[in-house]
């Protein structure tokens, strides 16, 4: 599903580059479920930003879904791959972020609508599927609450239903729990895993091993480079795995 | 272009950030309530000085004599210089001449009864060719000819006033009324576009004035129309003129006091200078009246697009394209500043309306009034800046990565 072949990025600091992946490999399976961790600063923003799309990287290759993206800062292949990157944006990744990133001034139902309005659903079609996706994470009352009159678990799961909606292959998430305490923590984190069952596979970078245990796989970063890459016996038994195959 | 989604979805967004909407709305409206307010005054000034020119020939000189002040051939200073019929005679024959009149006023009784009416109105002698100097709009009958003058007719022709004042509504034509006791059958009415001044004056020939009312042959102004000449050849033809007189009425060409000459030409083109002047005026201020508009939408823009820089990285990373981006921005600023660009048009608009029904026209202010194709083109004008003021930024907000626009705080 994913493909990363030595993969180079570094960002500009005044005169000096900080290089952050160095040569980095790494190859995830559709359907998995996978945590990313390391210190601060050992670029897991970084590499997630990447494989979302939302930032560019200087060498090396990006396998998405079997599409090689090409780097879409190439000037001469820009507006054609900034489009292509949209798209893909749009109907394979969703997004989870710490700060939720939700639109302000739009309401929770309007806010996990968005993407679809983006697919070229109609007004009434996105409505009633934003309702749905909001019953799902039951949070149907608040359906016309503006993000700053919720919760951050509330907000983080309008997010996730926001990400959910235009039914992608991948979710990213970034620190999603960072936010929330430790017991809405893991009231987010079963979602997850409920999506990851669905068929969906999902990358959660996080600092808290209370949820990374609960991940199939553990990459831990260190200085650009995979220090670590764990297959998680504690996270299921090979008798929950025909589950899994069940709902997908 | 029209898709109504992405109309809800901009509608939705300027109910939801009324103040942003507001602050570009209120400077684009001011910008173009302005500016008819301003084309509208200097219109209405316009009209004013021109109402004064309305129904006047412009190509006239009025020539009256005065008292010399200088010695001229052995003759003192301070003598007073009267025209007669044969200097009217010799200057209308002058070449470049088209038409000549005299013009006398009649200052003996200027009662003018008619039964029991009685009134003091002016009273003009004048020769038939005078209508070509002040055009008037004949009511009734019809106004002096050749003939009034050669038989020295008592016939008058009256004011609108005059008429309403004497004759009450009865039709004056054919009826005789007194002037300083002498009766005069009536041939016509006029109106004069001039003004109410010019209305009370009536108007009889001067041939017969000069036998009846006992004024010799002088007369009291001689009235030249001077054909299409420019000012130039009008004031070389004033200069002919001096000389011919200086030797016919014996004063030295130079003096300054010896003959006055009203140049109709002459004013007509200094108050045309005077206009396009005005409206230079009101072109400079306009103009930048409407730059200071786009400086302000473009500032307002600018600060929409940087405001907006999350909001539009949370877009991206949801799908959006960077046309989408930029289409959203711009059709809400093309939205906004057109919508408020048609309230200050209609509240400007609406302001000169009430102005020219609630203000009297004066001499120097006249119906205000607008062109209309001209706000809507500053509208327009607006509205486009308005878009070009938001491309810039919104494409440049647009093709910025989704990383680092979702870090913008
Ligand atoms: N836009 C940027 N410009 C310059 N340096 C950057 C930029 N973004 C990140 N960095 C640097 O790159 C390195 C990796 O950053 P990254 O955000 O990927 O770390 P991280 O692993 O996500 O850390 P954390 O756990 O604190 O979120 C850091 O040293 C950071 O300072
Ligand atoms: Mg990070």
């Amino acid at each position: 599903m994913i493909t990363l072949k030595n993969l180079h990025k570094s960002y500009e600091v005044g005169q000096n580059k900080l290089h952050v992946l160095k040569g980095f490999d790494l190859s995830i399976e559709k359907g998995e479920l996978v945590s990313i961790m390391g210190s601060s600063g050992s670029g897991k923003s970084t590499l997630l930003n990447i494989i979302g799309l939302l930032d560019t990287y200087d060498e090396g290759e990006l396998i998405l879904d079997g599409d090689l993206i090409r780097n879409y800062s190439d000037s001469k292949l820009r507006n054609l791959n900034e489009r292509k990157a949209a798209h893909l944006r749009n109907a394979t990744i969703g997004f989870v972020f710490q700060s939720f990133n939700l639109i302000s001034f739009k309401n929770a139902k309007e806010n996990v609508a968005l993407p679809l309005y983006y697919q070229g659903v109609g007004r009434k079609k996105r409505n009633r599927m934003a309702m749905e996706f909001l019953e799902k994470m039951g949070l149907e009352e608040w359906a016309e609450h503006l993000p700053n009159e919720l919760s951050g678990g509330q907000k983080q799961r309008i997010a996730i239903a926001r990400a959910l909606i235009s039914k992608p292959k991948i979710i990213l998430a970034d620190e999603p729990t960072g936010a929330l305490d430790s017991s809405t923590s893991m009231e987010v984190m079963e979602l997850f895993k409920e999506i990851n069952q669905s068929g969906i596979t999902v990358i959660i970078v996080t600092h808290e091993n209370d949820i990374s245990r609960e991940t199939e796989r553990i990459i831990r970063l260190k200085d650009g480079l995979i220090e670590k890459n764990i297959k998680n016996g504690f996270h299921k038994s090979p008798a929950e795995k025909p589950k899994i195959l069940q709902t997908a | 272009m029209f898709d109504i989604d992405k109309w809800q979805e901009i509608f939705s967004t300027i109910r939801k950030n009324k103040l942003r909407t507001i602050l570009t709305g209120f400077s684009v409206a001011w910008g173009i309530f302005m500016l008819i307010i301003l084309l509208g005054s200097g219109y209405g000034l316009e009209n004013g000085v021109k109402r004064e020119f309305t129904g006047d020939a412009v190509n006239y000189l009025s020539i009256n004599a005065g008292i010399t002040s200088m010695p001229y051939k052995g003759l003192s200073p301070g003598r007073r210089l009267r025209f007669t019929n044969e200097e009217k005679k010799e200057l209308g024959s002058l070449e470049g001449v088209d038409k000549s009149s005299g013009r006398s006023a009649v200052w003996a009784n200027n009662t003018l009864s008619y039964k029991n009416e009685y009134g003091n109105f002016d009273i003009f002698a004048v020769s038939p060719d005078y209508k070509f100097v002040e055009s008037l709009i004949i009511l009734n009958g019809r106004y002096l000819n050749k003939i009034d003058e050669d038989d020295y007719r008592k016939v008058v022709v009256l004011g609108r006033l005059v008429d309403e004042a004497l004759f009450k509504g009865e039709d004056p034509l054919g009826k005789y009324i007194k002037v300083s006791g002498v009766p005069f059958k009536v041939i016509g009415t006029f109106d004069d576009p001039g003004g109410d001044r010019d209305l009370t004056r009536i108007y009889i020939p001067l041939s017969t004035a000069q036998r009846v009312f006992n004024m010799g042959n002088y007369v009291g102004s001689i009235l030249l129309n001077l054909g299409d000449a420019d000012v130039e050849e009008s004031l070389e033809m004033i200069e002919v003129i001096k000389q011919d007189l200086s030797e016919k009425m014996k004063f030295d060409p130079t003096d300054p006091r010896a003959i006055f000459v009203y140049n109709s030409i002459e004013q007509y083109r200094t108050f045309m200078n005077l206009f396009s002047n005005i409206r230079l005026f009101i072109w400079i201020i306009g103009i930048g009246t409407i730059i200071a508009g786009i400086v302000g939408v473009s500032n307002i823009m600018m600060i929409v697009v940087k405001e907006r820089t999350k909001e539009i990285g949370i877009r991206k990373s949801m799908g959006a394209t960077p046309w989408s981006i930029i289409s959203l921005i711009l059709q809400e600023s093309i939205l906004i500043t057109g919508f408020a660009g048609y309230i200050g048009l209609v509240m400007g608009v609406g302001l000169l309306e009430l102005l020219s029904n609630v203000l009297p026209a004066t001499d120097y202010f006249a119906n205000p009034e607008v062109n209309i194709q001209i706000a809507v083109y500053a509208t327009l004008l607006l509205v486009i800046s308005g878009a070009l003021a938001g491309f810039v930024p919104a494409r440049k907000a647009a093709s910025v990565k989704p990383v680092v626009a979702l870090r913008d705080e």
